[in-house]
């Protein structure tokens, strides 16, 4: 008898909780409202598309012919063949530039940037469009290249930039020259990142003139395509001028120059792809340390997966388990309507499992855990506005994460932080700075996914551009301004018939509308994605339906750098 | 009494050492295994880790590469047979099977050779005598005159006892000068005095010999197998009539179209022919049929288990190799001739390293890819090499045997076929499409084979080679799969991103190009990668939508592909810029066409003609020329062996001899530099 009290004392109960944070799906796919949702969204990504496939063109047909013709090949086939067979290109911002200059089409900002994968080692490539205004450095070039030198520094990235340019553009020179982010920190960039341990490498495949010239020049390594790419401080007519001498680009500043008498490069390539082999050659000796510390966190991953006794962990992942292309219908383009951000995050995360974090507790701030490509990240997104409850709890989960080194995913759709005299009274605005500080410090690589609205300090909450997030992408549907349109105009219109009583005046109704109007129509024009990544205040609008693809590889390329502990700021309490 | 003499020759054969190399020795291991028989193998230098030599319980080596320095060394071998404790050689076919010498050696030393006894091997191995025993045992012989006396008179009396049609050759002749055909009597003095001019002309002797000329000539052999108690039995017959340089290359069992009178005569002449030289073992009888008639004429003998042996085991249910062994130890003949039956039809296809549109030009090397057919019950594959070996040049060419049963000669022949289509090798050039189209030829399927066959029907079996664009699109699906395999093990779920999303683009479809080599002529293929959906176009055609997947097979890719609306299932082998394609129809070769750089630099090196270069693997043999000399165009230059072949090297051009790339006798591969010429430009400056 002992020996059987013996046993049941030891006798361990298993559950079975396989499934158990499997997030469910409400979607009524037959509404008429998701059908109406699938095809309006569906109008927004062909729009996306078609602008893209716009860009692509770089130059234009004749422009192209014209670099083809000379044995060259365009930026873009220039990356391809430069990546490792079969490696997805993560291009930033492909609609910089979208209708910045009036007449001027500058396509892609006249640079094609992004993060790609060179002998097994993932790379930021800068390359110069040569067809587009002679690949000359717009303000908006610089920034997108100054943009992608960033990508690679916080990430650590090698750089392999493939230079085709006529320098800055010179009527725009006061925009592209002296200030600090100007052309250049181009250089600065190269130099720290070099003493950082960030590989520099150029390919010089056509011009490379004045300031270029120090691309090649401030590389670690660089490459020359004989009788393409040229180097000089200035060309050929600039020293007619200047010192009367003629000279030919070739023998002023060719490969054979700067191969066998300046030492200015170090590799001679014959052609194109020649010189892109050398890169990739540059490339797999570089002899990186094995920085990503991915591996480990997956091994640890594997082990809480053990843990959870979830048996079901192996070296593969899960997809989730709801179509992607349902988001079309979920979201939709008006931001007036609400959905469940869990939706979202179930066609996202890996087998559309998420544990949730505090869930009963300022309900409009969704946080929780989940696996992205087997690797563990926070997931934080708005489902409504955000109160102090909210605020506490955001605060709360980025202090988890930080504290664990997990990686944190912002899924925005945010009006605002509450307002009222309630709001007020609870210290909304003490409790919203309490999530802005730890977003601000939270040292583990962030990104964010705009997917509705981005309004006033929800922004700022939510990790917008300020708060530095390795990659930032919006929605085709999502609008982004300090308030939205109306009440921008409402407020106007409010103080400006608060003016007209004090002055004893009338403010009629009609008076009204034609002041909101123009207002609504600006904000209308300023709050869309295309504006926005115009600017580079994003790197890139994405198809709804990539959001998974587009945020593994950005967590891919971020863990080469995996963060550092985090020290908070004072938090107001 | 006769049971007296009989006894002591029962010897127990528990060790056998396998005196060669290849399938054949890999063949005698597996039946020696199955009977508990040890065996020992002997390996030259490059055959240290070949399957035969693995595949013995013992191995030891025989020497160097060349067969003379090993496979041959007869004493040697004998040497270590003893050594080994092995009670018999089974020297296979080839090297010293039908060697009177290595047999009589055995014989002294106490070490049974599993063949006949010399005695018997050296009178087949003499013409005229075989002959002469053959006519006096009753085996009909093919008549002939080969004397002194070349008057018109004697010529003309000798020709009438032969018969017509005749042939009248030149003593001296060759390569058909100086031959003549008299279908007639009467036209034998025109033919006979053409001849002897015509000789006299070429040769400066007008000599002639005469024989019966057989128009379209079959070759039918029969299977015979002696015990040492004088008892003999036939194994039925094979048609090998169809062979290319001489050399067979695809045989069947039993030769089609014969009666079974005819059978039971060419079996009992066969047998007749065994006995008659006191015949034990293995030996095959070799007989012209006329295909017209139907008469027959014996050829020769060839004392030896003959490397098409599988087709006669297939249709008797027998192992030969194990009556072989059984015999060799002095059991008497397993079965009574009224006990071998025969069932359904086989066919051996010879899988040669060669190459047939170049003139069966011998080949070698390695065997980068290697696939073969399931074997079962009714297909054997014998081999000796595995993927990764190499196809020597010092010895046969012979990559493998296919051997295929079936019920009746179509059914074998569509499994042949089939299973031919199975064969998968790349890295070197192999004859397998040949055979499929040999094999699928309709005269071929009509059964109407003779000697003449392949010359015959030459257009036919060559035709020309056209490219499909649905073959380009498979090749490129090919090239596509591959890649998604290098980038990641498992098509869904890769923990990777970056493998799990392959040529991902944002908002954009990437399309890559590719520019595929075959048959001389470069298609360019575009695929256009659009999330999970791929297209492709050939030559800037119209886009085609391709729904593809890849099939189960392990280590291998194995595609089935949907491409516009036709669904095919296809092996594929990428190595390096090679895409071998493996369709119903054969093997199809693709390249990718190699950036313009990497070309730019083997320019520089000056492969544009200012060198020869080998046009195959071989010993250089002779060197005709030395740095310096003055060449003309169409001079010979080199003189290279490969396989019992000779190829002369020619100068392409005038030109000064800079270099030679070896001395006499080294081996050098394929594509090496042999001559290289002074550059003119340099020269000229």
């Amino acid at each position: 008898a002992i020996s059987t009290n013996l046993l049941r004392s030891q006798t361990i109960r298993f559950l079975h909780v396989g499934d158990a944070n499997v997030l469910p799906s409400e979607v009524d796919k037959q509404s008429a409202e998701y059908k109406d949702n699938a095809s309006e969204m569906g109008k927004l990504v062909t729009e996306l598309r078609n602008l893209t496939s716009q860009v692509l063109t770089g130059g234009g047909q004749k422009a192209n012919d014209r670099h083809t013709s000379r044995g060259k090949l365009l930026a873009r086939e220039r990356i391809n063949l430069l990546l490792d067979k079969g490696s997805p290109f993560l291009e930033l911002s492909a609609l910089a530039g979208h209708e910045l200059y009036g007449e001027e089409v500058v396509n892609s900002g006249g640079i094609v940037t992004g993060v790609g994968r060179v002998c097994g080692t993932e790379c930021v490539v800068v390359a110069n469009d040569a067809t587009v205004k002679g690949g000359s450095y717009y303000p908006i070039t610089v920034k997108k290249h100054l943009r992608a030198q960033e990508v690679a520094q916080e990430n650590r990235l090698p750089c392999i930039y493939l230079v085709d340019s006529g320098g800055a553009n010179l009527p725009r020179q006061a925009e592209v020259f002296p200030d600090k982010l100007h052309f250049g920190r181009i250089f600065y960039n190269q130099a720290n990142m070099s003493g950082q341990g960030i590989p520099q490498i150029a390919v010089v495949m056509g011009s490379c003139t004045a300031g270029g010239a120090y691309v090649p020049a401030m590389a670690d390594e660089s490459i020359i395509v004989k009788k393409q790419g040229t180097i000089f401080l200035a060309g050929p007519p600039l020293v007619k001028a200047a010192t009367g001498e003629e000279v030919s680009a070739e023998d002023l500043g060719g490969a054979d120059l700067h191969c066998k008498t300046s030492g200015v490069t170090d590799h001679y390539a014959v052609d194109d792809e020649h010189a892109l082999y050398l890169a990739r050659q540059i490339v797999s000796n570089l002899n990186l340390p094995a920085t990503n510390s991915y591996n480990a966190q997956l091994l640890h991953s594997s082990q809480a997966n053990f843990r959870e006794g979830n048996t079901n962990a192996t070296s593969t992942v899960e997809e989730p388990r709801y179509d992607p292309r349902e988001l079309y219908g979920i979201v939709g383009p008006n931001l007036t309507k609400s959905f469940d951000v869990r939706e979202v995050i179930a066609r996202i995360v890996d087998g559309s499992r998420f544990t949730e974090f505090k869930k009963l507790y300022g309900e409009t701030l969704v946080c929780g855990f989940a696996k992205l490509y087997g690797q563990t990240v926070g997931i934080v997104g708005n489902n409504g506005v955000l109160f102090s409850e909210s605020a506490l709890k955001g605060a709360h989960f980025i202090q988890l994460c930080s504290q664990r080194k997990i990686p944190l995913v912002f899924l925005q759709n945010i009006t605002g932080f509450m307002v009222g005299r309630d709001a007020e009274a609870h210290g909304i605005a003490k409790n919203g700075a309490k999530m802005v500080t730890a977003v601000a410090c939270a040292n583990v690589p962030k990104f964010t996914v705009i997917i509705g609205g981005s309004y006033g300090a929800g922004n700022y909450g939510m990790c917008g551009r300020a708060y530095s997030p390795r990659f930032l992408y919006m929605w085709p549907n999502s609008r982004i301004s300090v308030m939205g349109g109306t009440q921008a105009a409402n407020v106007l219109a409010q103080i400006t018939q608060d003016q007209r009583k004090r002055a004893g005046k009338e403010f009629t109704e009609e008076e009204a509308q034609k002041l909101k109007a123009p207002i609504v129509e600006m904000f209308e024009a300023e709050g869309s994605p295309y504006y926005s990544t115009a600017r580079l205040w994003d790197d890139g609008i994405i198809d709804p339906a990539n959001t998974r693809q587009v945020l593994g590889l950005s967590l891919k390329a971020a863990l080469n750098n995996a963060g550092h502990d985090t020290k908070f700021g004072v938090f107001r309490m | 009494t006769e049971a007296a003499t009989a006894a002591p020759k029962i010897r127990q054969i528990n060790k056998i050492l396998i005196s060669n190399r290849g399938e054949i020795a890999c063949r005698v291991i597996r039946t020696a295994r199955k009977l508990g028989v040890r065996t020992v193998a002997v390996f030259s230098d490059p055959d240290e880790k070949s399957l035969h030599t693995q595949l013995a319980d013992e191995a030891y080596r025989v020497g160097e590469a060349a067969s003379s320095a090993s496979y041959l060394r007869g004493e040697h071998i004998l040497e270590i047979a003893k050594r080994s404790g092995a009670q018999a050689i089974h020297p296979g076919y080839g090297f010293l099977s039908e060697s009177v010498e290595f047999a009589e050696q055995c014989q002294r030393e106490g070490v049974i050779f599993m063949g006949p006894p010399s005695s018997a091997i050296r009178d087949m191995g003499i013409k005229s005598t075989s002959k002469a025993i053959m006519a006096a045992a009753g085996v009909p012989i093919i008549n002939g005159y080969h004397g002194e006396d070349q008057s018109d008179e004697c010529l003309q009396a000798e020709a009438k006892i032969i018969g017509f049609p005749l042939m009248i050759k030149a003593v001296r002749g060759g390569g058909g000068k100086g031959m003549r055909i008299a279908e007639k009597p009467e036209d034998f003095l025109t033919a006979l005095n053409s001849a002897r001019n015509e000789s006299q002309k070429s040769f400066g002797d007008s000599s002639v010999l005469l024989e019966r000329y057989v128009r379209s000539p079959r070759h039918v052999e029969v299977q015979v197998f002696a015990d040492q108690y004088g008892d003999a039995v036939y194994l039925w017959e094979r048609d090998c009539s169809v062979q290319r340089r001489h050399q067979k290359i695809i045989e069947e069992a039993p030769a089609p179209g014969l009666s079974e009178e005819l059978r039971r005569e060419l079996g009992e002449a066969a047998v007749r022919a065994a006995k008659a030289v006191g015949y034990v073992g293995a030996g095959t009888v070799e007989f012209i049929l006329d295909k017209e008639d139907l008469s027959f004429h014996f050829m020769e003998m060839n004392t030896r288990l003959q490397v098409e042996h599988p087709i006669s085991e297939m249709i008797t249910g027998t192992d030969l190799v194990e009556w072989q062994i059984r015999i060799a130890a002095g059991e008497p003949l397993p079965l009574k001739q009224s006990q071998i039956t025969r069932t359904g039809h086989a066919f051996e296809a010879r899988i040669y390293a060669e190459n047939p549109r170049g003139g069966f030009l011998p080949g070698a090397g390695p065997l980068r890819y290697l696939s073969t057919p399931q074997p079962s019950a009714d297909v054997r594959v014998e081999t000796g090499v595995r993927e990764g070996d190499e196809v020597s040049v010092h010895y046969d060419p012979m990559i493998a045997k296919l051997v295929v049963w079936g019920e009746n000669r179509s059914q074998a022949l569509n499994s042949l076929i089939a299973r031919l289509g199975e064969y998968h090798i790349s890295g070197l050039d192999t004859n397998i499409n040949f055979l499929i189209d040999l094999a699928s030829h309709p005269e071929f399927q009509l059964a109407n084979v003779h000697t003449g066959f392949i010359e015959e029907h030459f257009d036919t079996l060559f035709p020309a080679i056209s490219i499909s664009q649905q073959q380009v699109s498979q090749a490129a699906v090919a090239l596509v799969f591959n890649e998604l395999q290098a980038s990641s093990s498992n098509s869904s779920g890769s923990q990777d991103p970056f493998a799990a999303t392959p040529n991902a683009r944002l908002n954009y479809a990437l399309v890559r190009n590719y520019n595929l080599k075959a048959n001389d002529k470069v298609f360019s293929v575009d695929v256009k990668y659009d999330g999970e959906e791929l297209q492709i176009r050939v030559d800037n055609g119209t886009w085609q939508e391709i729904r593809a997947e890849k099939v189960q097979d392990v280590g291998r890719l194995k595609i089935r592909a949907n491409i516009d609306s036709n669904i095919s299932t296809y092996n594929a082998n990428i190595d390096g810029p090679s895409v071998s394609l493996f369709l119903e129809s054969g093997k199809l070769d693709f390249e990718l066409v190699q950036p313009k750089f990497l070309s730019a630099q083997v320019d520089q090196l000056g492969a544009g003609g200012s060198r020869v270069l080998a046009p195959m693997p071989g010993v250089l043999e002779k060197v005709l020329v030395k740095p310096g000399d003055q060449v003309k165009k169409g001079d010979s230059l080199a003189v290279l062996i490969a396989m019992k072949m000779e190829h002369i090297l020619k100068a392409p051009k005038d030109a000064t001899i800079k270099s030679i790339g070896g001395a006499e006798g080294d081996n050098v591969a394929k594509g090496a530099a042999v001559i290289t010429f002074v550059d003119e430009e340099v020269a000229a400056k």
